[in-house]
């Protein structure tokens, strides 16, 4: 019975170019509203995989303000069956912050004689990329940790974490409790039904706030980069350009 | 003084570890470099070209099998013994994950997909531009802490040549790790058949194929196109998560990023997930039926035109010549 914390994001959608607040710090996703970040939507599919395997429970868990409970609307719609809000300013949370947050809740669990057995969380958010909020929430707990994992699977007290890496695919065979972050690609995640949203609505949600206050990102602004100039080159209009692709691709040295 | 964390690919220095150096060489102080495992004479002579005067080297039979934690501390002694105070590493999945460990080690900051060290006096923190949102904003960091860790974003920053080559002394030295150091160590590979993503990462030419493929059986073209440039194909990730192609030839913020010299993305609009990972082919031309899609603006060369139709057609053309 693995009682799984899996941990989400409120990203802003990637559909379109993104627009910078006034005040050059943040993204305003205010017309491309927002979602989870792809690699959470496979970890808390994972979640809800070992959860069910294992007979245990999954719960989820976001740091943000009241707008990011709709993230864990989302993943409760989806088999998690717990949800976790740390209520913050997440603009004003760098990510060793977000992980002392994390770890903060992961050992008020503990202290109930409940303990979680696996954290997950995504490789990196869709947003700000920082690729080091699992490691460091490993790091604060004194838990091992894998990283950039396709599938995790829990028998009885040892998690198989499974993860490309230079020599091919690796499997990691880790002791619980255990932290694993999670690459889009190994899972599908699952569509939620119209019965699992409803189920969604109701479940109550554990509100904490922080104990401490936050470093900060070390953001010092947000800036486009320089427009690409459009030095395009059109070769022709369907398959009557293909003569002009095999010169480019002659041009090139792709071809002989 | 900067150190910078390299890694071998082969018989050499993988091409972002030379661009790792590269912007190590950057900063203040003389560069040098560290090694987890055997570095080959050939890297040696790379890590002098790049200006690199002592290289460190970690040797110890933990250090077979991969445990990240294990890595991450024998980077942290060779930080301790040379006394830099910023530690760049190079944009892989691998490094970026040494490099997390080692800032969580030390309490320190991390920037990730970084592509410029500004310019700082004595004493302040390092600042650095780098990239966020996949690339489509960038990001004005400052590292705080007492080591600034860098990781450099992968072929974002052009890999030079130090101007006069570095003494490239080899320190070999002998990591010590704890129990716990150990508890998250490679077990086994298993056979990673049909789920290699290092072909696409590494190819030549790519022929990618996007929604316009139009279903699953939509690939055959392109996948013979790749076969007759060389190539291997990638898809987008619309593709993908429609089923109609694996995950591990996804191109894109959350699949593989791309370096080769020449991408023929076919039916891909250019939508930022898929451009954060194309955006470094050396040249790009587009076959898309939209002539103002993201991808054909920023594309170098571009068909306006069905991929059903052009892609064939440029098969048989090239058939016609051999």
């Amino acid at each position: 019975m693995a009682e799984v914390l899996v941990c989400v994001k409120r990203v802003p959608q990637a559909t379109t170019e993104p627009v910078i607040t006034a005040d050059g710090l943040g993204i305003d996703a205010t017309m491309t509203g927002s979602t989870m970040s792809p690699h959470e939507e496979c970890a808390v599919e994972l979640a809800t995989q070992i959860a069910d395997a294992t007979q245990g429970s999954a719960t989820v868990l976001t740091l943000g303000g009241a707008e990011s409970v709709d993230q864990l609307r989302d993943a409760l719609s989806v088999g998690v069956t717990a949800a976790v809000h740390i209520e913050a300013d997440p603009a004003a949370f760098g990510p060793a912050d977000v992980a002392r947050a994390i770890a903060e809740v992961v050992r008020a669990k503990a202290a109930t004689g409940a303990p979680y057995d696996v954290v997950l969380l995504g490789n990196d958010a869709a947003d700000t990329g920082d690729f080091q909020v699992g490691v460091r929430v490993a790091y604060a707990l004194d838990w091992p940790v894998v990283a950039g994992c396709s599938t995790v699977a829990v028998d009885g007290s040892v998690a198989s974490c499974v993860a490309d890496g230079p020599e091919g695919t690796g499997v990691f065979e880790v002791a619980l409790p255990v932290v694993a972050t999670v690459l889009e690609g190994g899972v599908e995640p699952r569509y939620p039904s119209l019965m699992g949203r409803m189920k969604a609505k109701k479940v109550a949600i554990e509100t904490v706030v922080p104990g401490f206050t936050p470093a900060g990102s070390g953001r010092v602004g947000l800036a486009l980069p320089p427009p690409i100039p459009n030095e395009v080159e059109i070769l022709g209009q369907g398959a009557s350009a293909a003569p002009a692709v095999v010169a480019v691709l002659k041009e090139l040295g792709v071809v002989r | 003084m900067a150190l910078v964390y390299v890694e071998v690919d082969g018989s050499e220095l993988s091409d972002v570890s030379l661009e790792a150096l590269t912007v190590g060489r950057g900063l203040d102080g003389p560069l040098e470099a560290v090694v987890v495992g055997s570095v080959p004479d050939a890297g040696v002579a790379q890590l002098r070209e790049f200006g690199v005067a002592t290289v460190r080297v970690a040797q110890a039979a933990f250090l077979d099998r991969y445990a990240a934690a294990g890595y991450a501390a024998a980077v942290v002694s060779a930080l301790s013994s040379s006394g830099a105070t910023v530690l760049v590493g190079p944009g892989s999945p691998r490094s970026t994950e040494v490099l997390a460990h080692v800032a969580a080690r030390l309490d320190t900051a991390m920037a990730a997909n970084v592509v410029e060290v500004q310019p700082v006096g004595v004493g302040s923190p390092v600042t650095v531009v780098r990239q966020v949102m996949g690339g489509s904003v960038r990001e004005t960091m400052r590292v705080d802490g007492p080591v600034a860790v860098l990781v450099v974003a992968g072929h974002a920053v052009e890999a030079v040549p130090a101007a006069s080559a570095g003494a490239g002394d080899v320190v070999t030295f002998a990591p010590e790790v704890s129990a716990a150091d150990l508890r998250a160590t490679m077990t086994r590979v298993q056979a990673a058949e049909g789920a290699d993503t290092s072909r696409l990462a590494k190819a030549r030419v790519v022929v990618g194929a996007g929604r316009g493929a139009g279903s699953p059986d939509g690939f055959g073209p392109c996948i013979e196109l790749a076969g007759l440039l060389g190539g291997v194909l990638g898809v987008s990730r619309a593709v993908t998560a429609a089923g109609w192609r694996p995950h591990h030839e996804q191109v894109g913020q959350t699949g593989t990023k791309i370096s080769p010299e020449l991408y023929v993305p076919c039916g891909i609009s250019g939508a930022i997930q898929h451009w954060a990972g194309c955006s470094s082919a050396q040249t790009i031309l587009a076959v898309n039926t939209d002539d103002e899609a993201p991808m054909v603006t920023r594309a170098r060369y571009a068909v306006i035109g069905d991929m059903h139709e052009v892609v064939p057609a440029v098969i048989e053309a090239l058939r016609a010549r051999s």
